[in-house]
């Protein structure tokens, strides 16, 4: 299968992360006969329709039946995708639950996925502020007025027409608004800077080619076949789980002796280290709920790796038969296996291992549980006593904090264990084995 | 042409059938005697500051201190948590960094982006320098997400609608899948490292069977894209998140959406999250600069981080499921216990 060959405009074009703008957009239009608004005087002019942040957060708070913190999220999450603009201090795009004054952004300045802003829009929202300001331009915004200047040149004249035009017009504050939430002044956070665009355009309607309707077709046809699990079994599971390792889960329940991160104290992590000589009681227990933990924990593989050896003592991990080392494996996989070695490919060992894996995950693994060597592991196991630091102690060991061993020290003592087990068992060469025994027959 | 369409049609309303039939309790009635949880309160023990622009990706070690995480500044930085040192800090050629990820043995990391490669950086470097091992080149769209399996296979998702698994010491690629019809936007990979699981911007999340470069299940329902995707710690379940403000739970065996976490008091999408060591909490990042923290058994809010002062762009809970943490766009990360 080749890779799609991407669209021929490499440009990135569509809009992530929009898809809450009409749940937004219903939320305002609510909240405009919700909330009263009134006539404000700020500075020298009087401004209709202003509302206070203390109201708005109120009328979140009731509607949506959350805290106050929630609703200033929320009310905050407003003012960033520009549906209400502050008019103190507008470049903080906050809501503020005081006396701080807003207004609602007229619709047409709305955020929508389709429509975004245009370069030439602002070359021409820059130019009337140029004109307005006598050429005192804030410095981003110089630096932006700049660039378009250069990259817009051919338009320019066209540009500079439409904003004398336009000066007489607009409504200036509302603009400005869009303008901060589109393209935000450094240290202002808006939500319109929703990051890198997505490839492919979610809104498209492209035509399903014939060969990919028949590769559905047929791939639906498989999962109509497939054997399910009923919900009641998959939610069984899920509880199952989650039951057993719930107090293994240090957000729910508190770890002995202390939690590091609580009390800047690293003894949990020692004790808990790769290779100790006896583990903590917890450690302990989790082996015992699936071959998968005891396999995955280092430790518990080498408790296992001993109770293998007392069990099957002389036994070990080959085929051959009458190979010094033989294990029991059924004759399908034992001949699935040989004819495999005639052309060997990666996973020529691999229905051996399937098999070797399934009888040690229902049988030898409960034994092992049963077996002395773990219940002597068990009662060797370290329950130590919960730390109770007096708030000066905790201000020492946060002092005393040592960073650790370093990495590159835990690195070279693991690779020393692995080169001594790789010296340890040798691969035996199996084939040339089979056909010794062939030849002695 | 149009046969074919109305047998897709038929097929899919079979497989809806067929779903419904298999449904036969809903998770109020198993979950209905655990106890409840009660409210979870998380504190930042640590803010990691060093970053100068938005970061976009974390990923914990498997030794549970350390941690990389990769900002638009053109930096990715290895962070010992508990002493917020920073234990390396490696120039990037291409600020445009989307992703990084950190070997399960602790020797190499990864990060992509706009470049559209995967670049592999060895940390263990012999005279300590932090150099780039390999730059795996071959997707047409953006690198979106990237996890290592070993040392020697990495596996990519891009905004070219494929997933690839690379041969990290040739540098080629080892298999490709593809089958989403929008661009794959996360991946997860399984505790058994056997199969692995990618969301995507056609609603739809893909189950992968690494060895035989195959899509084995497909899990709709989602009203928009899927930003974030995770496995249960069981291995048995996928965990989604979307822009559409919902978190949904699907089980690999029943083939179906088990539930979905939604309230309508949040609107903001889904861009991150990472279950807890049991799989009893789902912590879901938010665009709306909060952190969510669910019950996953019934399906309540439990708790809240707000600390954020910008969109929460990635969430990793340590391996040893102690700490949680957060990155955002205000280019602070922090720990949360």
């Amino acid at each position: 299968m080749t890779i799609r060959t991407a669209r021929p405009d490499r440009v990135q074009h569509f809009r992530p992360r929009m898809h809450c703008l009409k749940k937004l957009e219903a939320v305002v239009v609510e909240m405009q006969s919700g909330v009263k608004g009134s006539e404000q005087k700020l500075n020298v002019t009087t401004i209709p329709h202003v509302i206070i942040g203390k109201d708005i957060i109120a009328w979140i708070t009731n509607k949506m039946k959350t805290t106050t913190e929630e609703s200033e999220a929320f009310g905050t999450m407003l003012v960033a995708y520009g549906y209400i603009y502050p008019l103190q201090n507008h470049r903080k795009l906050v809501m503020c639950n005081d006396s701080s004054l807003y207004r609602f952004q007229t619709p047409y300045f709305w955020p929508t996925q389709k429509w975004v802003a245009e370069h030439s829009d602002y070359a021409i929202y820059l130019a009337k502020r140029n004109i307005r300001k006598k050429g005192m331009l804030e410095p981003y915004e110089q630096a932006h007025y700049n660039h378009l200047h250069e990259w817009l040149n051919h338009k320019w004249d066209f540009i500079v027409m439409q904003a004398t035009e336009q000066y007489k017009y607009v409504n200036h504050p509302t603009e400005r608004a869009y303008w901060i939430v589109n393209k935000p002044p450094r240290r202002t956070h808006s939500a319109m800077d929703s990051g890198l665009e997505l490839l492919i355009d979610p809104n498209s309607d492209e035509k399903i080619p014939f060969d990919v309707y028949r590769r559905m077709n047929l791939f639906y046809q498989q999962a109509i076949m497939r054997s399910k699990v009923k919900s009641s079994v998959s939610l069984g599971a899920l509880n199952k789980y989650v039951t057993t390792y719930k107090n293994h889960d240090p957000f729910l329940a508190p770890c002995l002796p202390s939690n590091p991160w609580l009390t800047d104290n690293d003894t949990y992590w020692t004790l808990n280290m790769r290779q100790v000589e006896v583990p903590t009681k917890m450690r302990v227990e989790r082996w015992s709920f699936s071959l998968f933990e005891l396999l995955s924990d280092l430790r518990g593989r080498d408790d296992f790796k001993i109770f293998l050896k007392k069990e099957f003592s002389g036994m070990g991990t080959f085929l051959a038969p009458g190979a010094p080392r033989w294990i029991n494996i059924d004759g399908r996989t034992m001949g699935l296996t040989v004819k495999g070695l005639d052309h060997p490919h990666r996973y020529v060992l691999e229905a051996a291992q399937t098999h070797v894996f399934l009888l040690m995950k229902k049988d030898t693994f409960f034994r092992y549980l049963k077996s002395p060597v773990y219940k002597e592991i068990e009662k060797k196991a370290l329950n130590p006593e919960p730390h109770n630091f007096s708030p000066a102690q905790l201000e020492q060991n946060a002092q005393n904090r040592s960073p650790g061993i370093h990495p590159l020290i835990l690195w070279q003592q693991d690779e020393a264990e692995k080169a001594k087990a790789a010296a340890a068992s040798a691969p035996v060469d199996v084939k040339a084995l089979m056909s010794k025994l062939d030849r002695k027959k | 042409m149009e046969e074919l369409r109305k047998e897709m049609e038929n097929l899919k309303d079979q497989i809806t059938a067929v779903r419904k039939t298999f449904q036969d309790s809903t998770l109020q009635e198993a979950a209905a005697g655990v106890t409840v949880v009660g409210r979870v309160q998380l504190k930042t023990r640590k803010t990691l500051r060093g970053h100068l622009a938005k970061i976009y990706a974390m990923h914990w070690g498997t030794d549970s201190t350390l941690c990389v995480s990769a900002s638009q500044d053109g930096k990715l930085i290895v962070w010992d948590t508990i002493t917020t040192n920073k234990v390396n800090a490696i120039p990037l050629k291409s600020s445009w960094v989307m992703t990084c990820a950190y070997a399960p043995s602790g020797n190499l990391v990864a990060c992509g982006g706009l470049d559209n490669m995967c670049s592999i950086y060895n940390l263990k470097g012999k005279d300590g320098n932090v150099k780039v091992m390999r730059e795996l080149a071959a997707h047409t769209g953006y690198l979106s997400c990237c996890r290592f399996l070993s040392d020697t296979e990495i596996i990519t998702s891009s905004g070219d609608c494929t997933c690839v698994l690379w041969d990290i010491e040739t540098g080629t690629q080892k298999m490709v899948f593809a089958g989403h019809q929008g661009d794959a936007m996360s991946l997860g990979v399984s505790p058994d490292f056997k199969f692995f699981i990618s969301g995507a911007c056609d609603f739809t999340a893909k189950l992968w069977d690494i060895r035989e470069a195959e899509c084995r299940q497909t899990f709709g329902g989602h009203e928009s894209d899927i930003n974030a995707i995770g496995f249960f710690p069981n291995g048995n379940a996928v965990i989604t998140g979307s822009d559409d403000a919902t978190c949904k739970l699907y089980d690999l065996r029943a083939d179906q959406e088990l539930l979905t976490y939604q309230d309508p008091s949040i609107m903001c999408g889904v861009t991150s999250l990472a279950p807890s060591k049991s799989g009893r909490l789902l912590l879901a990042g938010h665009d709306d600069f909060n952190v969510n923290i669910w019950d996953m058994l019934k399906a309540e809010r439990v708790g809240v981080l707000a600390g954020h002062d910008n969109r929460v762009s990635c969430i990793g809970v340590s391996s040893d499921g102690m700490a949680c943490c957060t990155g955002s766009w205000d280019s602070f990360l922090k720990i949360w216990n």
